[in-house]
């Protein structure tokens, strides 16, 4: 079966010699709806990735905002929300004031878990950068299969459709937390949110898992296969590791939550009991429902669910290496040593999975595995941020909207990843898992941080993406606004968290001991209102800069040694026009022999040896 | 550039046979997933194990036979031999398609003896086994299908380099169901 390899010249996407392929303006790209709807452009499947992962961070984080605003203000008069809420806003017929159904609460805060982690921080992050910088910064004309790269976002978009529909059902979305634990995501008579809301919950997150698995299976083929002319491995940069590491992930953790929704499929309709024993609904026993255990469920969902957190948070690590050395104007600090972590916390990835469960009774000796892993999988973690200050001392730092968004990366990992030692033991987090500490503590390593990368990425590629740049006063603004913001949300909730505050209540008014925190809520929600604000600026600059933005006027604006730049400005699909350059060095060679940065695609002199090695 | 020697020319495989090899692998993972459930949820439940019926083995057999058939089938084609490559396709659909026929014959037997999908934790896992797996059948049939539909036009005959690809590719999918199945069959044999 090997004969086919040869034959290469009959296989357009390979492009090892470049010039059997150029086919810029081609059929793809004939009419309105080739063009801008059903493209098969990775550029444009890009822009749609991360337009659509915009709309939903909105969406995602304005309902926050509405939780917020329970917890912090829970005497307030909500009756204003009811044009937007409907029947989620009662009102009491005594007092008149209008306050956010309980049940409706639990549906804000699923929703808010889900919509962040699957659909902005996978697919608006991974789905986005991939899909740009792979085939650019690769030398590749496009991914290795156009078509189910767009397939991968059509699937994402059914995803979101669906989940969008839930939100207006009579009997409310989901509401069992995004973690989706049976039995509230089992049972439909479980709960409201369990009832049609669950079951296009788990319908939304198949689609989510087959555009991821369509997405992923494209990155690592391409990345794998579609290099150009010179660009070994080491000679990649650190974006594309993270994104292959990342894809590598999704690949072999999805399928596993995909099993996991097949079984609670089962358990819904065909009355199985995979997850399901001794249930107790409404002082009903549910005599036929014996002999399955919710434990596996969770088993089976923090597989995924571990290695979802690296999926999240690697691409922001590639983009912030790349953005940190490019504007400090130097190699990045022990390139061999970043790839080999991104590696390493690939591996490790899948073997803390059970740190989240440390709650459900298991083994201490089991524990005690897991807290090894979890501590181990912090070295690499730490040898990472060791090099980003390296690369930022003694730089040469441009401070703009993309470095200082990347030094914020670093501040967010540093902040929530000390936390991570403290929870990862389960000695500690017997005592904080239910707490805001938890809350804290993901938000800022996973949330934030995945967050500011993701911003770092926007801004520095902006150009590349839509051939002007984003407004740099209004960039700053943006920045110290998320800055701010972020830790004035997030740092009071550690504080919350150690006096045992505990996460997921509707309301504290019923409880003395919480009754001290009131005002410190009302400031963790002050504080989200303005920061919230601030992403709006964030919204209004980017749409407005693909219009009315300084346009770009030089090829290489940041000064960039990779690939990418090499290409026309608003290139079409094909990406270069005639052959796809040939790459001789890797892709730091920034302040050597006296000059400023040597291309990647500058031959090594005589003598010289390849900076990466 | 041309001053520069070149990096050795790399013999790489063909993207879309690696693609196919990567969503071979995230199959494995579903598998491996529902494999380890079984054996953790036998470990700790009720479980009332039920013999598998004559069906699945048969079914075996037409699993394995459609393979080869198929592997032959790619030769016949490899070849020019379209006569031949004709036969042996069809043949192989007809087998895939008994496959399918025989796995649910199969669970009409058991349904027949009280075992149904809700009876116990053993019945509940031995439907998705054989279901999830089925699905992938269906896939691997579909793919047949196309490649049948060309094969019986005249025009799309002959032989091309984008044929035998999309061939090769078919053929490696329905190799891994089979295998896939084996190791199914061969893990509920042994938990019995």
């Amino acid at each position: 079966m090997a004969d086919i390899n040869v034959l290469e010249k009959e296989v357009p996407q390979t492009n090892y010699d470049g010039h059997h392929d150029d086919h810029h303006g081609d059929k793809f790209q004939s009419s309105f709806i080739d063009r801008y709807i059903f493209s098969q452009d990775h550029k444009t499947i890009a822009k749609q990735f991360l337009i659509t992962g915009m709309i939903w961070a909105i969406i995602g984080s304005a309902m926050s905002i509405i939780f917020r605003l329970q917890l912090g203000f829970p005497d307030s008069d909500m009756s204003w929300l009811q044009p937007l809420l409907g029947g989620w806003i009662q009102i009491n017929p005594t007092t008149g004031l209008g306050s956010i159904d309980p049940q409706f609460y639990y549906a804000l805060v699923t929703m808010h878990g889900t919509i962040l982690v699957f659909f902005v921080l996978t697919a608006g992050l991974s789905g986005t950068f991939s899909n740009l910088l792979i085939p650019l910064q690769c030398g590749a004309r496009d991914m290795a299969s156009p078509m189910l790269n767009m397939l991968s976002y059509w699937f994402f978009f059914l995803a979101g459709a669906v989940l969008f529909i839930s939100l207006f059902l009579n009997t409310g979305p989901f509401s069992g937390g995004w973690t989706g634990y049976p039995p509230l995501s089992g049972l439909p008579q479980a709960s409201d949110g369990s009832k049609a809301g669950a079951t296009l919950w788990i319908l939304s997150l198949v689609f989510f898992v087959v555009s991821v698995l369509l997405g992923g299976i494209n990155y690592i083929t391409t990345v794998i296969n579609m290099r150009t002319k010179g660009m070994h491995m080491f000679r990649l940069p650190l974006t594309i590791w993270a994104f292959l590491v990342t894809a590598i992930l999704a690949l072999l953790s999805f399928p596993v939550l995909a099993s996991g929704f097949f079984m609670l499929t089962f358990d819904r309709v065909l009355g199985t009991s995979f997850f399901l024993n001794e249930i107790f609904v409404a002082g009903e026993v549910l005599t036929t429902r014996v002999g399955g255990s919710a434990i596996l469920f969770q088993h089976l969902f923090w597989f995924l669910g571990h290695p979802e957190v690296y999926i999240i948070i690697l691409p922001a690590m590639g983009l912030v290496s790349e953005v940190l050395s490019i504007h400090c104007r130097k190699p990045v600090f022990g390139y061999k040593a970043m790839v080999f972590s991104i590696l390493a916390i690939g591996v490790l990835s899948f073997l803390v999975w059970a740190h989240h469960m440390y709650m459900t009774g298991m083994n201490p000796f089991i524990a005690n595995i897991f807290i090894l892993f979890t501590l181990i999988i912090a070295v690499p973690s730490a040898v990472k941020v060791f090099n980003w200050i390296a690369t930022i001392w003694g730089g040469n730092l441009r401070i703009n909207s993309a470095s200082l968004f990347a030094i914020g990366f670093v501040s967010m990992f540093i902040s929530g990843g000390l936390t991570g030692i403290f929870l990862g033991n389960a000695a500690i987090d017997i005592q904080q898992h239910d707490t805001y500490f938890v809350v804290a503590h993901f938000h800022i390593v996973m949330g934030v941080a995945a967050f500011f990368g993701m911003f770092a990425g926007i801004y520095h590629w902006f150009p590349r993406m839509y051939g002007r740049f984003m407004n740099e006063t209004l960039g700053k603004i943006h920045f110290w606004g998320s800055m701010i913001g972020a830790y004035a949300i997030f740092g009071p909730m550690h504080y919350l968290g150690m006096a045992g505050v505990p996460r997921r209540y509707y309301s504290f008014e019923n409880f003395d001991a919480f009754a001290g925190f009131a005002s410190m809520n009302q400031f963790i929600t002050i504080a989200a209102i303005a920061t919230f604000f601030c992403q709006i600026l964030f919204v209004i600059n980017f749409f407005y800069s693909i219009y009315k933005g300084k346009k770009q006027t030089e090829m290489n604006p940041w000064g960039a040694t990779s690939i990418e730049w090499t290409a026309p400005v608003n290139c079409g699909h094909g990406n270069w026009e005639g052959d796809i350059p040939e790459v001789h060095r890797w892709p730091y060679d920034f302040g050597r022999h006296g000059r400023d940065f040597i291309p990647q695609t500058e031959p090594l002199a005589d003598g010289e040896i390849d900076g990466g090695h | 550039m041309e001053m520069v020697a070149s990096p050795k020319k790399i013999q790489r495989i063909h993207p879309k046979k690696f693609a196919l090899w990567m969503a071979m692998l995230s199959m494995i993972m579903l598998f491996s997933a529902l494999t380890s459930a079984y054996i953790v949820q036998k470990a700790s439940s009720d479980w009332l194990q039920f013999p598998l019926p004559q069906q699945f083995f048969y079914s075996t057999a037409v699993i394995l036979s459609c393979s080869i058939v198929l592997h032959v089938a790619y030769k016949a084609f490899v070849d020019k031999n379209y006569q031949l490559y004709k036969l042996l396709l069809s043949l192989g659909f007809g087998l895939a398609v008994s496959f399918v026929a025989l796995q649910y014959s199969g669970w009409l037997i058991l349904n027949e003896m009280g075992v149904f999908v809700y009876t116990n934790q053993s019945s509940s896992f031995f439907v998705l086994l054989v279901g999830v797996h089925a699905l992938h059948v269906l896939g691997g049939i579909a793919a047949l299908l196309i490649s049948w539909i060309f094969a019986m036009r005249k025009n799309t005959m002959e032989w091309s380099q984008k044929g035998q690809l999309r061939l090769e590719l078919t053929c490696t999918y329905w190799h891994f169901v089979d295998v896939l199945w084996l190791y199914l069959l061969g893990f509920l044999w042994l938990q019995q």
